[in-house]
């Protein structure tokens, strides 16, 4: 059952990184206020179920995009696709990250290509490439996932904080380029959510974890998505180039 | 004959009287805002969406042609 006003109806959204975590979360979000989504996955067919089942539940179309982020001839097919078939793209969603951990001493260069291709240079690439559509209509908003760790750093993160800081300063910098345009780029930095990249850590390192958070709670994929609502709509329609701390009050 | 693509040219550097055929980037107008401009109505106008690389090397009216082709478009 869909609800008489919704705060997406009619836009069109690309959401990388849809098959899981705060990516679907923001894909359930964006599809039941009325986007049209373009949910961005790796894997073909993995989110074929899932898009026909939010489709028929929210009135709405979720299309699968199978490609990988880091391989710019296939991005730019993604595009040329919305292009074609919707003429706009209203929201980007830069979520798609990769998230390993290294103490210094043992960082490869192996490891810094590869975190640095999904979180940060593919992030450029898509940016550009929305910004270009966007234009045309002279609206937009962008949103890139950074991360706490990317403001104020954390011990054995070092390529991933330094990633995820990198995202908060291109969204700075885009949104001071793209305003004139009327595309609002900001970022979410989420603190430490239940996605299952925590399932790597043992109990006694979450409860530790725990109480960081001020809320004395791990924050959920559902709140970075209400928050991306936000970011997406046009009640942050005069917001540009923050970056948007979902943290519970974590002290890193 | 259609003037797409001219018309491209005309309406994003605003200019009328230029002859385009010796255009280049840097040229009566032509600088990188208004490069954006032009690629974007030459998108429009032929329906295609240029590579990253082709916006970068799209540095004269001539050149512009070359790179079309590869698009499928013949001027």
């Amino acid at each position: 059952m869909t609800s008489k006003s919704r705060l997406l109806e009619d836009k069109v959204a690309l959401i990388t990184g849809s098959s899981r975590g705060i990516g679907r979360s923001i894909v359930e979000c964006f599809a039941s206020e009325g986007a049209t989504v373009y949910a961005n996955c790796r894997t073909d067919g993995s989110f074929d179920t899932i898009a026909r089942e939010l489709s028929k539940l929210h009135e709405v179309e979720v299309i699968p995009l199978y490609y990988d982020v880091t391989d710019s001839i296939l991005t730019k097919e993604a595009f040329s696709r919305i292009m074609k078939e919707r003429r706009r793209l209203d929201i980007l969603v830069n979520n798609a990250g990769i998230m390993e951990d290294a103490l210094i001493g043992m960082i490869s260069d192996e490891l810094m290509h590869r975190i640095f291709n999904t979180n940060v240079f593919a992030v450029i690439n898509h940016l550009q490439l929305a910004a270009r559509l966007m234009k045309r209509g002279k609206s937009g908003s962008i949103i890139n996932l950074s991360s706490v760790v990317g403001i104020r750093g954390v011990a054995g993160q070092l390529v991933y904080s330094a990633s995820k800081g990198a995202v908060a300063t291109l969204t700075r910098s885009a949104s001071k380029e793209l305003a004139s345009d009327n595309i609002r780029v900001n970022a979410i930095a989420p603190g430490i959510i239940g996605t299952d990249l925590l399932e790597v850590l043992d109990d006694s390192l979450l409860a530790k974890r725990k109480t960081s958070i001020g809320f004395g709670r791990f924050g959920t994929p559902a709140e970075i998505a209400d928050s991306a609502l936000f970011l997406a709509s046009d009640l942050s329609k005069y917001i540009t180039g923050q970056i948007l701390g979902v943290d519970g009050g974590v002290v890193i | 004959m259609d003037h797409k693509y001219e018309d491209a040219f005309r309406v994003a550097l605003q200019i009328d009287d230029v002859d385009l055929q010796d255009l280049k980037y840097r040229d009566s107008g032509w600088d990188s805002v208004a490069h954006m401009v032009l690629m974007s109505e030459i998108e429009n106008a032929f329906d295609i969406m240029l590579d990253t690389d082709d916006v970068i090397d799209f540095s004269s009216f001539e050149k512009g042609k070359e790179i079309l082709r590869k698009y499928d478009v013949e001027i």
